[in-house]
């Protein structure tokens, strides 16, 4: 894996990335909310954000497992909507899977895990027109990707940032049945819903500082041992 | 005794559920209220739902939560899960109103558990108005 101060760096690098594009796309996520929800969206993720840039100023001696923990508490305190404990509370309860640091197999523990926990708090499946329809295919195809494909870890995030995409562009069509848009009934069809839209950006903005830092690094990632280990058990 | 917390997205309808459900139990040591987000706007903010469990859980053995909209019962079920210590404490899955007004009631039996006063408060699903 990518040695720890390089892990830290892409990590706070992504953190400020995140930080930056909520804050340019504020208006157009709570425009997107202003049509199904209450409006909020934009502003309780950009307040939340802002926090954390605060929050992990300083953390140049920490491991990727306490930064993503003081990112997910920070959202949890700051946001003040439904995503402070369904963005928050996932990113805390999944920053346990980086005790190692970030390696393929870490990092698709952490995937999962967030997954996990997001469903479980927000009671959401797929077709809900919630932010579970872009992060489950982006999840599904990082970890297929990786240990069926062996494909290295960032052509997976690609993909996966590509299959969170398609799962934002399926929100539109279809009828909310979870959160304040469900108020609406079918009122709510055709509107593109705004917490998969802040997950596609979030996902995003981590590809690209994943370009920019890990180049190199991250191929040594995808022929570390655990992954080709693990492939016959699956086959 | 078993605290109650009412955890609105507005501080006011908080206070205003607070007081009705005050009048059949519980007093102003036991009843809790939380509204309005970090900034004061509509929503509900996790850090403060904590800090009310925590005093009320200082006076009472167990707290009972009614919680309006999605993003409040999560905070509250979030703010249970950050809770620094071992403590009995649920979210009722009731109307917030109604379901405040049936627990306050049930707290005041001698026998009153954080499981019969939820009981309680998650009957007011059925009640019906007209």
């Amino acid at each position: 894996m990518a040695d720890e101060s390089v892990q830290r760096e892409a990590l706070l690098a992504a953190i400020e990335n995140v930080a930056a594009r909520i804050a340019d796309e504020k208006e157009h996520l709570t425009d997107l909310d202003s049509a199904i929800g209450d409006a909020d969206h934009g502003a309780n993720l950009n307040r939340g954000f802002q926090a954390v840039l605060e929050k992990v100023e300083g953390m140049d001696d920490a491991d990727p497992q306490e930064i993503t923990k003081t990112v997910g508490m920070t959202l949890i305190s700051e946001v003040g909507g439904a995503a402070g404990p369904l963005y928050g509370g996932s990113c805390m309860t999944a920053s346990q899977e980086l005790e190692g640091g970030i390696t393929a197999e870490t990092s698709i523990a952490f995937a999962e895990a967030f997954l996990e926990k997001l469903q479980d708090r927000g009671d959401a499946r797929v077709g809900d027109k919630t932010m579970v329809d872009a992060i489950t295919p982006a999840v599904h195809t990082y970890k297929k990707s990786i240990e069926q494909d062996d494909l290295p870890p960032l052509e997976a995030l690609a993909k996966a940032v590509d299959a969170a995409e398609r799962g934002v562009e399926f929100t539109v069509p279809i009828r909310a049945s979870k959160g304040r848009a469900s108020y609406l009934g079918w009122r709510s069809v055709g509107h593109q819903d705004p917490g998969a839209t802040s997950t596609l950006m979030i996902l995003e903005e981590i590809l690209e500082t994943a370009e920019e830092h890990l180049d190199g690094d991250v191929a040594v990632d995808a022929t570390s041992p655990t992954i080709p280990d693990e492939e016959p058990e699956g086959e | 005794m078993i605290g109650l917390l009412i955890v609105s997205h507005s501080s006011k309808a908080a206070e205003g559920i607070r007081e009705i459900a005050m009048e059949m139990g519980g007093d102003e040591e036991t009843v809790a209220a939380v509204g309005g987000d970090p900034d004061g706007g509509i929503g509900s903010s996790i850090d403060e739902i904590r800090a009310a469990l925590e005093t009320l859980l200082d006076r009472t053995d167990g707290v009972v939560i009614l919680a309006d909209l999605g993003s409040a019962v999560m905070n509250a079920e979030t703010a249970i899960e950050m809770l620094e210590r071992d403590a009995d404490v649920v979210v009722a899955d009731a109307p917030i109103l109604e379901g405040a007004l049936n627990a306050a009631a049930s707290t005041t039996s001698p026998k009153a558990t954080v499981e019969s006063v939820k009981a309680s408060a998650e009957e007011a699903r059925d009640i019906s108005k007209v």
